[in-house]
């Protein structure tokens, strides 16, 4: 009688953990044959070309690829370092009494839902972009082809900035917890020897966590690649390729969200699958950087 | 390098870090007050008892969209606790092997995977063989998205379980099954319960994963085989449509869900300090 609760049990239990890995897998084979008609029709030309017009049934991928490579590398570049500020900040800088409350405001941004971000980037910041910060940029560095042309408020940039506010409190909580973990009799010890304080933390904490700050940054990018309804309501929408920040685009994410629902031709939803498939290629390979730069540098622990 | 220079350094440095930390808090209060002000003064009775009218006609509410939401989740955690509460039994309590890291990595993965990936996948295995958006599509979708994040809550709680209270479990002569059960999981519960918490205020704010699973629905159902609405879904569509009467109903529902989302995560935070204190 116990032996066999036991076994019922231990197997329940197998068996949940089978399921997770049944899920994720048929995840990947669900991709690959969803997007199978699409892969033999346009082959790799699907990754460089930039037509994507479902009336003629021709589509390609550089667009999107393209857009949510731009507007995830904006949002770490403006992200990391005010992650890494708010880090030091909460882990050096903060009185001890008010640290869990104030690093329960940053971890707040976290929770705050998508859609919302999206509602706030749609009507409060993109005209803030639109009549400030585009013509600002515009005047000063328009010469970069990047800031050339007129903000119409909604485009790359914003996306990025959007973004940029939502990975900071998945950056910002796991380089706080590797700072921490830094010995404090080096930090003291530095410190003895006369460091000012801001050494001290460039040279002993951020020197012995870069390879963690480097995986945080990457869990953060991995984040924004896959971002969905907040950029799909301030890119624009537009399947075009162009340089400056300020034209509206689209991203893997925002294409689907906009017209999977509504793809009837059999070759629409596959290359949306396939787009699928290729976001999911490009978010599994950043994880795994980021998992073997961790594991490389704790293996000796 | 002079010591004023490297003192100037040092104070500009902790001021710039200082600084990100309100530009982070700045951000925090900006997006919350922008939804509070704008949200709190379309809110009223009406939003959530009416069902939503068309364009141009006064009043209209999303009552069924808040049903909705409280049906998807109740599906999703039926499907999501057990699976997540159980794998991480197994990792934390049978896991000294290879199947359990396993199952820790692919549950990592599965936690990276977007959101909208889900909503595909159940798209390809639920709605074309139902040939129908449904609640049940919807559901399983957020089901899926909250096992990870449940599954590390589980683990974690449990491994903070001192093993002297596994071995007085056993000294009593009961088998590990019973031991689990009615000694390591009691004294796990609130950090399970806090895990449970915040994943349950994640997928009531995802929108992405049910487009094209739950897709929406005017009208109040309760029919698990039927299209339903939910508030994520009517925001988005709101926001993005042309009319100000929806536009405003976009701002009101978003101060609604913002505030059930605040209130589960303040209440799990308070939930899971509460054992530290005892």
């Amino acid at each position: 009688m116990r032996n066999t609760g036991e076994k019922i049990f231990k197997n329940l239990t197998i068996l949940s953990s089978l399921v997770i890995t049944i899920i994720t897998i048929a995840i990947f084979i669900y991709l690959i044959i969803g997007a199978l008609p699409s892969i033999k029709k346009f082959g790799l030309k699907f990754l460089w070309n930039t037509i994507w017009d479902p009336v003629t049934e021709q589509f390609s991928a550089l667009p999107a690829i393209y857009g949510t490579i731009i507007t995830s590398l904006l949002a770490l570049i403006i992200g990391l370092p005010i992650s890494l500020g708010i880090a030091i900040f909460l882990t050096e800088i903060c009185p001890f009494r008010i640290r869990s409350t104030l690093s329960f405001i940053i971890e707040l941004l976290g929770a705050i839902p998508s859609v919302i971000y999206g509602m706030w980037g749609l009507f409060t910041l993109s005209p803030i972009m639109q009549f400030k910060v585009g013509p600002f940029l515009n005047k000063y560095l328009g010469f970069i082809p990047l800031f050339s042309g007129y903000s119409i408020g909604v485009g790359y940039l914003t996306a990025g900035i959007v973004l940029s506010i939502m990975i900071i409190p998945i950056i910002s909580s796991i380089s706080r917890e590797i700072l921490s973990l830094v010995p404090k009799e080096q930090k003291e010890g530095a410190l003895a020897l006369g460091m000012t304080k801001w050494e001290m933390i460039r040279k002993v904490e951020i020197g012995n966590a870069k390879s963690g700050i480097i995986a945080s940054a990457i869990l953060g990018l991995s984040r924004a690649l896959g971002e969905t309804m907040a950029v799909t309501m301030v890119i624009g929408n537009s399947y075009q390729l162009s340089i400056s920040l300020f034209s509206p685009g689209a991203t893997i994410a925002s294409t689907i969200a906009n017209e999977f629902a509504e793809a009837f031709g059999k070759l629409h939803l596959s290359s949306l699958i396939e787009l699928a498939l290729i976001l999911f290629l490009i978010t599994f390979f950043t994880i795994a950087i980021s998992r073997y730069v961790i594991i490389k540098r704790f293996e000796g622990l | 390098m002079s010591y004023r220079k490297r003192k100037i350094i040092n104070n500009l440095m902790l001021f710039l870090s200082t600084l990100s930390f309100f530009v982070g808090a700045l951000f925090l209060f900006w997006i919350l007050g922008d939804i509070f002000i704008k949200g709190i003064s379309k809110l009223n009775l009406r939003l959530i008892i009416d069902l939503p009218k068309p364009p141009g006609v006064p009043g209209g509410g999303v009552a069924n969209a808040i049903i909705g939401t409280m049906l998807l989740s109740l599906i999703a955690s039926i499907i999501g606790i057990p699976i997540g509460i159980l794998s991480g039994i197994y990792i934390a309590e049978y896991g000294n092997n290879r199947f359990a890291w396993w199952t820790r990595y692919i549950s990592e993965v599965l936690s990276s995977i977007p959101t909208i990936i889900i909503g595909i996948f159940i798209y390809i295995v639920i709605v074309v063989p139902m040939k129908r958006f449904s609640a049940i599509a919807g559901g399983v979708a957020l089901g899926i998205i909250m096992i990870p994040t449940i599954v590390k809550a589980t683990e974690e709680s449990l491994k903070m379980i001192p093993n002297t209270v596994r071995e007085a479990g056993y000294a009593l002569g009961a088998p590990k099954w019973r031991v689990i059960i009615k000694v390591v999981l009691p004294s796990a519960s609130s950090g399970i319960i806090t895990g449970i918490m915040s994943s349950l205020a994640r997928i009531m704010g995802e929108t992405a994963p049910l487009l094209f699973t739950s897709l929406n629905n005017n009208f109040l159902s309760l029919r698990l085989d039927q299209p339903i609405a939910s508030l994520t879904v009517t925001i988005f569509n709101y926001a993005t449509s042309p009319y100000k009467e929806w536009k405003d109903i976009a701002w009101a529902s978003s101060f609604l869900l913002a505030m059930i989302i605040l209130l589960l995560n303040i209440l799990s935070r308070y939930y899971g300090k509460r054992r530290y204190h005892q």
